[in-house]
């Protein structure tokens, strides 16, 4: 896993093969907890998806009533299909952006700093610095890095990259970036973590057998660190998928720009319903699922934590 | 002679450039925080350099309020959660049981699910059972969360205990109980500060589970979700700063008396 990068564990020992009562009351405790404020509430978002709003309370917020109805399914995907579609399309390309983006930096951190390993750990907490400082307040700095009258957004001007007079906050552009920055961590520390492990004899050979450079990274670098491509991928392309705050009109995005997350919230907080919200979340979750199956069919249960 | 090639000088240039990239959000906010903004919202124009803000964060009062909420749910929510994740650490590293796929599966999928997902199904369960939202609720949310964090960096940490010191504890009569307090728990101290302070982090910065589920209580990150609309006051930045600076010069003293202390070792060696 990503955060298993902080670790500097070269040797490991293997379970000493106690079979006891112990590990039951050791995991107990934990794992109810998961299953009491994981699971339940995926369950309860299940239930409230298939239920309606009685149409006879005009409380706030509204009763329900619960059954089988897909009506609420039916509502999302009707009026929510270009969010839903605009979700996974900005995933995928911020998810492609932050791989090429994090590949070359993961590669000079876990590979060309290996003799200096003090600096690769200075550089790599530069990597995990933006996890230090809020979220909301490094995409509003951008907000503000990138308003009309900044030098990057007047290049563009110059260049041609945007219409005289347009913007560039608030177009697919923007929260694509946001997307892509906020993220590269994610990417970067699973494939720091496969390629620090990467034998560089296996590099030296490849050389020796006269292979150029690009053919020892297409046939021996890359498909070494193809569990920490799949990993970063999996990281990135999930909670991307999910987020609004890049999206939403006071951040990144404006109206036209609107993610999943936006009508989960919309639906959820400001208009109350909860039916519509959930279904929005069960869709994405399931497509999410698929991803998890697809991935530990790959790589098994062993090395998921 | 070798002639110019990428990973000579080329690699080097873009991970600086990369890493100054992923710095310069963070630069901004420090340098806002210094801003001598007269409506005393973070502007676009630098408009002088001031303390004032660093030296009257709570003349915002909304702002404090907002950080002593998270600081308390922070704190509240680690403490649960490093106990939880530690039991589960040791068990998975040194037990043998049953289930272990499964096992594995929940604590993985927590970390692979969508913020929105968590946070919608949580108040979609507090919402059907009638529970009433607040600092409670909050802290239920961040456990939940942080769990699984905590285990993956605790499991680090008790893959690199040697068994054999418990094992010369035992056989010098040592308690079960001794064994573990004055063995096994100093040895995994490391991981466990380690996992206590990423799930304070988490925890602290976290935005879209809590936004679902807080009710009425404002916390940092959901004061500066709501200004968002109006422009952050300065105070916000002067305390992301803070925070900030604060987390870098730990980690980085750690990691440098921890680089010293190993080529000391080196040398005696």
């Amino acid at each position: 896993m990503a955060f298993a990068a902080f670790s500097s564990s070269k040797e490991t020992f293997k379970a000493s093969g106690k079979t006891s009562h112990v590990a039951l009351w050791l995991l107990l405790p934990g794992l109810s907890y998961l299953a009491l404020f994981f699971l339940t509430p995926l369950v309860s978002l299940v239930l409230t998806s298939v239920a309606t709003i009685d149409p006879t309370s005009f409380q706030n917020p509204p009763t329900l009533l619960y059954g089988f109805d897909l009506t609420a399914y039916s509502d999302a995907v009707g009026k929510y299909w270009p969010h839903i579609l605009r979700s996974f399309y900005f995933a995928l390309v911020a998810t492609v952006a932050a791989l090429l983006i994090s590949y070359p930096l993961a590669y000079f951190i876990g590979v060309k700093l290996r003799q200096r390993p003090l600096v690769q750990k200075l550089m790599l907490t530069m990597v995990v610095a933006p996890f230090f400082i809020s979220f909301l307040l490094r995409t509003i700095a951008w907000k503000r890095l990138l308003a009309v009258d900044s030098p990057v957004v007047q290049f563009m001007h110059t260049v041609g990259l945007l219409e005289p007079g347009q913007a560039f906050i608030g177009t697919d552009a923007s929260v694509i970036f946001g997307l892509t920055y906020n993220f590269i961590p994610f990417m970067t520390l699973p494939l720091y973590t496969a390629l620090e492990r990467l034998d560089i004899r296996l590099l030296e050979a490849s050389g020796d057998l006269y292979a150029s450079p690009r053919v020892t990274f297409a046939k021996v670098t890359l498909p070494l660190s193809m569990p920490g491509v799949i990993s970063g991928t999996l990281l990135t392309f999930i909670p991307i998928s999910g987020d609004y705050v890049n999206a939403s009109p006071n951040f990144l995005g404006d109206q036209n720009t609107k993610m999943l997350g936006n009508q989960v919230e919309a639906n959820f907080l400001q208009t109350n319903n909860y039916p519509v919200a959930s279904a929005l979340s069960v869709m994405l979750m399931a497509v999410i699922l698929v991803l998890i199956a697809v991935y530990v069919k790959r790589t098994g249960t062993e090395d998921l934590l | 002679m070798k002639r110019f090639s990428i990973s000579r000088l080329g690699l080097p240039t873009y991970a600086v450039l990369a890493t100054a990239f992923l710095l310069t959000p963070i630069l901004y906010t420090i340098v806002f925080s210094f801003n001598n903004s007269t409506s005393g919202r973070t502007q676009t124009t630098w408009q002088g350099f001031t303390l004032d803000k660093w030296a009257n964060v709570c003349a915002r009062a909304e702002v404090c309020e907002g950080v002593a909420n998270s600081i308390l749910i922070s704190v509240a929510a680690t403490l649960i959660a490093t106990v939880l994740g530690t039991m589960i650490a040791i068990a998975l590293v040194r037990y043998q049981f049953k289930f272990r796929a499964l096992v594995s599966l929940t604590l993985f999928l927590p970390m692979a699910t969508p913020e929105v997902v968590m946070g919608a199904g949580l108040a979609a369960l507090f919402f059907n059972l009638g529970v009433g939202q607040g600092l409670l609720t909050i802290i239920l949310a961040h456990v939940m969360f942080c769990l699984s964090f905590v285990v993956v960096t605790v499991k680090a940490r008790v893959q690199t205990l040697d068994p054999v010191l418990e094992e010369a504890g035992r056989d010098l009569y040592a308690s079960p109980n001794q064994v573990f307090w004055r063995i096994t728990f100093p040895l995994l101290l490391p991981g466990i500060i380690s996992a206590a302070l990423l799930s304070f982090a988490l925890s602290f910065d976290d935005f879209i589970i809590t936004y679902f589920n807080a009710g009425p209580v404002s916390t940092f990150p959901l004061y500066i979700y709501i200004q968002a609309a109006k422009g952050v006051p300065a105070e916000a930045n002067v305390i992301a700063s803070a925070v900030f600076l604060l987390a870098i010069l730990i980690v980085v003293t750690v990691q440098i008396s921890s680089s010293l202390k190993q080529k000391r070792i080196l040398k005696i060696k």
